[in-house]
């Protein structure tokens, strides 16, 4: 009986919780089919009465919506796959190749994670206006060719590739370049696809920076246009709403497909305290 | 020899990039706070003046700065306890052998975490509404009057921890179920049959094993919670009445509002110091507290 009881409580809690977590992102759905006007309505609709794909038809062919949707996938797939290159290569050295000053570079690399990324950018600011960066792609995607966390993300991870394997290959003659071709990326392949997801999801949800770096709407991506649309049309809650949905809903069906991968970055990448 | 060449033309890229695009930035961006760099300076590097400590002086003399400190501290001081209390609550649900769908609630209360903060930001901002958001006419429901979230300076602040909470909760959640699920499950049998209750189980067991965890999720939050900027940015603007203006929000306005990029530039080396300082008290206190 007192079992029960508990059973009761503890899932209760969970579906409380989850209904605090969900509801948001549902009613945002829900809202997003509603005709203009309607969610602006004393009790607030749960469903929209008469469903409609207008604010969609506004917010793509009004709004220029697709532009900054595409000027997202560019930019975040960009970012990935060229940080991945980056990362991987130096990740995989300072786990596995032995070079003097190896472990005192890498914790110098690690000891800058305590600097907020908002120190570094009013002179990166002034840097991509000399390298004539403001308002491109480049502007997003050249800061962000290599990280700190990935390197360590994937050192981590590179460390426990046995090194007679590379020791038989060298031996064999390969060169340093073909043994991480043929024989380290097919090993890292799980944390590659951790990366990549990580990468993506942050390049696409990044505000700040894309904020001050794209000044041009032409360039801008998702979240700093539909945050520029929502200062104009501040009482178009369905719009808006619809504008929110574009934006979330590619990232969360990303997460949902490859959750695994992305929790286990998660937990690899903190356990750096 | 050859593995040292090849080691450095497997790192060099990644270097490169980051010296020159993050650590000349940083350097940088000290020598920009000891100098008056503003609109003209961007114009013409010859009118760049060396101000010394002047931009540090002045800002500890703007009001806005202090009001920015105050609204920062009172995002973290209430904020990370309440995330942090919200995250481990879902874990030690997480974790119970009662709970069912496992998969499913750790998935829903994830979510949030994935979502674009500019974006559920707007959503928020939309629950918030005082005559037609969903928060007021829950609480009319249990008859309470309408509050203006957003409006009133008051209650400005809640409304955005509240969203903050929700936003990131998931993610610490994530770190405490994974070392709940590491803590060896005898330990807690031993303590059954020696009768201890579940909340004796809960604070004899559970949280001394969750100490390093909730060490390194409260140094997490608390620096995360420090850069609150696009909150406020697109639920309130800073207002009302400034109450929402954080730190690196009144770094953005004087940097690329007033193009006062010396004296943000300063801002920014004391957001960095204060991120520093909380750090190094989160690992003394934790420091002290083994010792006791």
């Amino acid at each position: 009986m007192k079992a029960r009881w508990h059973s009761a409580a503890v899932n209760g809690l969970l579906v409380l919780l989850a209904l605090f977590a969900l509801f948001p992102i549902v009613w945002m759905l829900s809202v997003s089919f509603m005709p203009a006007g309607a969610a602006s309505a004393v009790p607030p609709p749960l469903l929209p009465s008469e469903p409609t794909l207008a604010n969609y038809h506004e917010l793509f062919e009004r709004a220029g919506m697709g532009r900054y949707l595409l000027n997202s996938l560019l930019v975040a797939t960009a970012i990935t796959l060229l940080s991945l290159a980056f990362n991987l290569a130096a990740g995989y050295a300072f786990a596995k190749l032995r070079f003097a000053g190896r472990d005192r570079l890498f914790r110098t690399l690690l000891g800058a994670l305590v600097i907020p990324a908002q120190v570094a950018m009013i002179p990166l600011f002034l840097i991509m206006k000399w390298l004539g960066l403001v308002n491109s792609y480049g502007g997003v995607i050249v800061p962000a060719l290599a990280t700190v966390f990935g390197i360590f993300l994937v050192r981590q991870y590179a460390r426990s590739i046995p090194d007679d394997l590379l020791e038989a290959a060298r031996i064999d003659g390969a060169g340093e370049w073909r043994i991480f071709a043929t024989i380290v990326l097919p090993l890292l392949k799980p944390i590659v696809v951790t990366l990549a997801i990580f990468t993506f999801l942050a390049s696409w949800n990044d505000f700040m920076w894309p904020l001050i770096v794209l000044s041009d709407q032409a360039w801008q991506t998702a979240p700093v246009a539909i945050a520029g649309l929502s200062r104009e049309h501040v009482q178009d809650n369905e719009l808006m709403m619809a504008g929110s949905v574009v934006t979330v809903v590619p990232v969360l069906l990303l997460f949902l497909v490859l959750q695994r991968y992305y929790l286990q970055g998660l937990l690899l990448g903190s356990v750096k305290g | 020899m050859k593995e040292r060449r090849a080691a450095w033309t497997f790192i060099a890229p990644a270097l490169i990039v980051i010296g020159a695009f993050f650590f000349v930035p940083v350097l940088a961006a000290l020598a920009l706070s000891v100098t008056d760099f503003d609109l003209y300076a961007l114009a013409d590097l010859r009118n760049l003046r060396f101000v010394g400590l002047g931009n540090y002086v002045d800002i500890l003399q703007m009001p806005l700065f202090w009001k920015s400190l105050g609204n920062t501290f009172y995002f973290v001081l209430v904020g990370v306890p309440l995330s942090i209390a919200l995250s481990l609550g879902a874990a030690l649900l997480l974790d119970s052998k009662l709970a069912r769908f496992k998969g499913f609630f750790r998935t829903a209360l994830f979510a949030p975490v994935v979502t674009t903060v500019v974006a559920v930001a707007l959503i928020w901002r939309y629950l918030f509404h005082t005559r037609y958001g969903m928060i007021n006419y829950a609480l009319a429901k249990i008859g309470v009057a309408p509050v203006d979230w957003l409006g009133d300076p008051h209650w400005s602040m809640p409304a955005i921890i509240l969203f903050a909470v929700w936003k990131n909760f998931g993610y610490n959640m994530i770190i405490l179920l994974a070392a709940l699920q590491s803590i060896p499950r005898d330990l807690y049998e031993a303590a059954h049959i020696d009768g201890a209750s579940v909340l004796q189980r809960l604070r004899h067991i559970t949280l001394p094993m969750l100490r390093p965890s909730l060490l390194l999720v409260s140094v997490i939050t608390v620096s995360g919670y420090f850069q609150l900027f696009a909150e406020p940015y697109v639920m309130t603007r800073g207002d009302p009445l400034q109450s929402t203006v954080s730190v690196l929000y009144f770094m953005y306005e004087e940097g690329f509002t007033w193009w006062s990029l010396g004296r943000a530039s300063a801002i920014a080396f004391l957001l960095f110091a204060l991120i520093l300082a909380s750090t190094l008290l989160l690992l003394r206190w934790e420091r002290r507290g083994e010792t006791t």
